[in-house]
């Protein structure tokens, strides 16, 4: 049975279709028999204890696990109808397509300018003007432009923490992404960051597909359409957020989101 | 039940924190001890040096040759221009290789026989004496060619920056954390371009410092010039005949009985010295700078 088929509200478009998705580090199995549907323009959230798979899960989405060659996924993961993990399409323009925001701020070594066109530059052959106003509109859409407009040409290592987390965003936003992949994006982050990036991930989801991995369960709450609860590999559980955290159908995730487990 | 400890008193750690503080004592007063002792001779080559070089140095120091036997006056010239050149030249040969085969190891051949080949001959490399790169050159270059030469001093020295440039390169590179290759490679950059504006630009810092390093260690460096370059007691440009050079010289003047030759080898040296100081206070800043 594919609990994950009638998960989504009638009228949902998918964006993402996961199916028997099976994931190994060398021999150990991470991901187990994993079907899910992704909604299109809807924030959806994965939550579970440490080393259930919910990363690993994200790291197949856009292929990065290939960079480690003991890793290996078998299934679909079917973007468009078309099998990410098969596709003929280069990986480099799957990764376009698919962005990731990582755990721990990662900003270039170059200007806060450089770090947001970077990306931009590697599809698109814009004039200087038309790159300036992709790097405002990818610095505003990630909340950061008022507070760097000033200084763009100043390193991106130069910011905070949250600040950098933000430049990070933006920049995965400027290449024009169909998916952002958020792996705890605010793990490393204090409250008052968090809270910024939280609103921004609401406000993505007008335009963009959100995946978003996260400890903090209160997080998958306020942010996410969607909640999937992982344990050791296994999808368990996958349905409205409302519903997970209010009527959970399984016993285990109740247990987890209640802190009985976990 | 199990019991539970009772806390220990005071009389039972205190003759042992009396202990613990002898002890740290003794070790630290052997650490400085041993400090000194190295300091002692560091300091006082340097003096010497400092003393003995500062005496002889005048403007002819740089603006005349070197004298021929038992006779005043004269200068090392032809040596300083004769030790830029080649130390320059094989900076130049061998920067761009030793980048390159770093940047090998550290991005491409973590995995695979042919980076662990690579990094185990190049530390044999990196740990050869010199008098054998310059025995080597000399079988390959000077002996097939019936000459000593410039070019020949070039390859030897080159054959002494690469390994050094190798090992600076790759370790800088391992430093860069995984998640700035994943964070490039998540906006669907080729590897090319990864290592290109990211991870060489992140490490640009330690790179340049290993290159000043392999500058300095070859500024000095006698033995492979000696089967190589050898020396030349006039001016030269010409990089296909034998090239004057500080450290050379100085073994030759400071083995001779003549005195002026004596002093103007205490000069060599004195000037060798400082310009590997230079490089290291500039390697040392430059690094500091970045981290």
């Amino acid at each position: 049975m594919h609990a994950a088929t009638s998960a989504l509200k009638p009228g949902e478009k998918v964006k993402m279709t996961v199916r028997d998705l099976n994931f190994y580090y060398g021999k150990f199995q991470a991901l187990k028999n994993i079907n899910l549907e992704i909604p299109e323009k809807k924030v959806t959230a994965f939550i579970g204890p440490s080393g259930c798979g919910k990363s690993t899960l994200l790291r197949v989405f856009n292929r990065m696990f290939e960079l480690y060659p003991d890793q290996r996924a078998e299934g679909e993961v079917n973007v468009d109808g078309d099998n990410v993990l098969t596709s003929k399409e280069d990986v480099a323009l799957i990764r376009a397509k698919i962005g990731m925001v990582f755990q721990k701020p990662t900003p270039f070594p170059m200007s806060i300018y450089d770090n947001i066109a970077f990306g931009v530059k590697l599809f698109e052959n814009l004039s200087k003007s038309a790159l300036d106003d992709r790097v405002e509109w990818a610095l505003r859409k990630g909340a950061l432009w008022n507070e760097v407009k000033d200084k763009l040409g100043q390193s991106g290592t130069s910011l905070s923490g949250g600040q950098q987390q933000r430049l990070c965003i933006a920049r995965g936003i400027a290449v024009r992404p169909e998916i952002i992949l958020f792996d705890e994006p605010c793990s490393a982050l204090d409250p008052i960051s968090t809270a910024k990036i939280e609103e921004l991930i609401d406000e993505l989801k007008s335009d963009y597909t959100v995946a978003i991995v996260t400890h903090n369960m209160q997080q998958a709450a306020r942010v996410s359409d969607y909640t999937a609860y992982m344990y050791l590999g296994d999808m368990v559980e996958f349905g409205e957020t409302d519903q997970i955290f209010i009527k959970p159908k399984k016993k285990e995730t109740e247990d987890y989101i209640t802190g009985r487990f976990g | 039940m199990i019991a539970v400890p009772q806390p220990a008193s005071a009389d039972y750690r205190l003759p042992l924190h009396r202990r613990r503080k002898l002890i740290n004592f003794i070790a630290l007063a052997l650490s400085l001890a041993a400090m000194a002792f190295g300091l002692v001779w560091l300091v006082w080559i340097l003096w010497d040096t400092l003393w003995l070089g500062v005496q002889g140095l005048s403007a002819s120091i740089f603006l005349q040759d070197t004298p021929p036997p038992n006779s005043d006056g004269g200068g090392l010239r032809n040596a300083i221009v004769g030790t830029l050149v080649m130390v320059l030249s094989a900076t130049a040969v061998g920067t761009p290789i030793g980048i390159l085969a770093g940047i090998y190891l550290a991005e491409y051949g973590q995995r695979g026989w042919l980076g662990s080949v690579t990094r185990f001959i190049n530390d044999i490399l990196l740990s050869a004496p010199s008098i054998v790169i310059g025995l080597f050159v000399y079988t390959i270059i000077v002996a097939q060619t019936r000459t000593f030469s410039a070019y020949a001093g070039v390859i030897a020295l080159a054959l002494i920056v690469i390994p050094v440039v190798i090992r600076t390169t790759e370790n800088m590179l391992a430093l860069i954390p995984n998640a700035l290759r994943e964070a490039t490679f998540a906006l669907g950059a080729p590897k090319w371009i990864m290592i290109r504006r990211v991870t060489l630009k992140a490490a640009r810092a330690g790179v340049v410092t290993g290159v000043l390093l392999a500058l300095a260690r070859i500024a000095g460096e006698t033995a492979p010039l000696l089967f190589t370059a050898l020396s030349n007691q006039f001016f030269t440009l010409n990089m296909g005949e034998p090239m004057a050079n500080l450290p050379v010289t100085i073994f030759k003047f400071a083995m001779s009985p003549f005195s002026n030759w004596q002093q103007m080898a205490w000069v060599g040296v004195f000037l060798i010295t400082v310009g590997v100081l230079v490089l290291n206070i500039l390697a040392r800043v430059l690094f500091r700078q970045k981290h």
